[in-house]
């Protein structure tokens, strides 16, 4: 066991535990947009409308999330027009390009997440809130919403643990992420099982604080 | 669409071959991880605290460290760990073990993890009595696990291990950053070359998009046939 070198590379990989940190919220904040969008698209009557948003889903949990990135990444790239036009801005950059395959990823989860949630939603609820004479628009955000996030919380929290587990491959494109330094030192070192212990160690903290995160949340919300 | 086609021209032959290293790769991770699910679940469930322990560890890390730096760890370190051990026989010549087992090995503990929490479940969820009426019985401890436990337990575990396959097929393509030519190594290395890469990874997009929906069908129809009296 090297302990030195254990030590030396903590505060580099908590560095690189910020970009991890980083990309992880992006996507999650993007996600979770994607996400309701689909799950609400899923529930619409048009049979056009919710086969195309079940299969958005169906293509980003049926492939890897490696293929997706690459595809972002080294695929888009590759359109000429869509080199001309201003959104080449953002796409040539490797941090965005992640965090865009990420948040489609992550939200493909989340629709699905949020609409098992909206179809638990008892009906009678629903019926209530029409028989007192509240309007749809806020039986929707007002009732449904709040019930859904509820009942999808403790599905939410794997996902979330999911996804920041995702953002390990970042390091494929080029950034410098905690696996991407984790690598690195690895390949400069050649002490995989030191390198291992830290990185992973700062990765289990964060699922452990995301875990207890949601616990507090589903507590607080129960009813 | 002539870069896809079989032969010396093509691509096609060398996707194919590569789905079938993805194909053997999973199915080997899969049952490594079977293989580690038989071990961690019986100490899973045993009334000791320190085995309770050591299969809580396996499970916990494994599943709260990403998949990436689970195979470098074994990428970088795995030839080292044999030679150690070699060593130990009195073996010091340099030992190379190749992508395929060092990438089969590293998801199948990975999967591993997954599959002991699921058969976990399973054993868990099954009526305290019938463990009971067994013991009643007189009936011996492997023939009450295999002809009284598992029928019930499989039933209960294949819906959950479905995904515990779709995630190890879908994980198999990380094993590419080790060399091993599966498909999403092919795609990269037919990218790099005919500079088409947008074409490629949406071939091995189609081709998971294909395994995954097919695996489904498959998996669907077992559990049709262990369900069947319920």
């Amino acid at each position: 066991m090297d302990f030195t070198l254990m030590v030396t590379s903590l505060p580099k990989l908590l560095i690189a535990a910020a970009v991890t940190l980083k990309l992880l919220s992006l996507s999650l904040l993007f996600g979770i947009f994607i996400g309701l969008l689909f799950a609400i698209l899923r529930l619409n009557k048009n049979p056009l409308i919710n086969k195309f948003a079940y299969g958005y889903s169906y293509i980003f949990r049926g492939t890897p999330l490696l293929v997706q990135i690459f595809l972002i990444y080294f695929g888009l790239g590759q359109i000429e027009y869509f080199r001309s036009t201003f959104l080449w801005v953002v796409f040539k950059e490797p941090y965005w390009c992640a965090i865009i395959a990420f948040a489609l990823n992550t939200g493909a989860y989340t629709s699905e997440i949020l609409r098992s949630a909206f179809q638990t939603i008892k009906p009678g609820i629903v019926e209530a809130g029409k028989s007192l004479g509240v309007s749809s628009k806020i039986i929707f955000y007002k009732i449904q919403i709040p019930i859904a996030i509820r009942q999808s919380l403790p599905a939410y929290g794997n996902e979330i643990i999911l996804m920041m587990k995702g953002t390990s491959l970042a390091s494929t494109v080029t950034l410098m992420d905690i696996t991407g330094v984790a690598k690195y030192i690895i390949s400069t070192s050649f002490k995989p099982i030191e390198v291992f212990i830290v990185a992973g160690g700062i990765y289990l903290f964060m699922t452990f604080v995301i875990h207890n995160i949601i616990k507090f949340f589903e507590k607080k919300y129960s009813f | 669409m002539e870069l896809l086609t079989f032969g010396n021209t093509g691509w096609g032959d060398e996707l194919f071959y590569a789905t079938l290293m993805t194909i053997v790769v999973s199915i080997t991770a899969m049952l490594i991880g079977f293989f580690f699910a038989l071990i961690f679940t019986p100490l899973k469930l045993s009334n000791k605290k320190f085995l309770n322990f050591i299969a809580n560890s396996y499970t916990t890390v494994i599943r709260g460290v990403p998949e990436l730096l689970v195979i470098y760890l074994f990428f970088f370190g795995g030839s080292g760990a044999i030679m150690y051990v070699a060593s130990i026989f009195g073996y010091f010549e340099y030992i190379e073990i190749n992508a395929f087992i060092t990438g089969s090995f590293a998801i199948g503990i990975i999967s591993g993890a997954y599959s002991t929490e699921v058969f976990r479940g399973a054993i868990q969820s099954i009526d305290k009595g019938q463990f009971e009426a067994a013991k009643v019985l007189g009936v011996k401890k492997h023939i009450q696990f295999f002809k009284i436990i598992m029928p019930q337990m499989l039933r209960l575990a294949i819906p959950n291990l479905s995904n515990v396959w779709q995630i190890t097929l879908k994980d198999t393509s990380l094993i590419s950053v080790t060399g091993l030519v599966e498909i999403m190594r092919q795609s990269y290395i037919a990218a790099g070359s005919t500079r088409d890469p947008l074409l490629f990874y949406s071939v091995a997009a189609l081709i998971y998009l294909m395994l995954t929906f097919l695996s489904m069908k498959l998996i669907n129809r077992l559990e049709v046939k262990y369900s069947r009296g319920f």
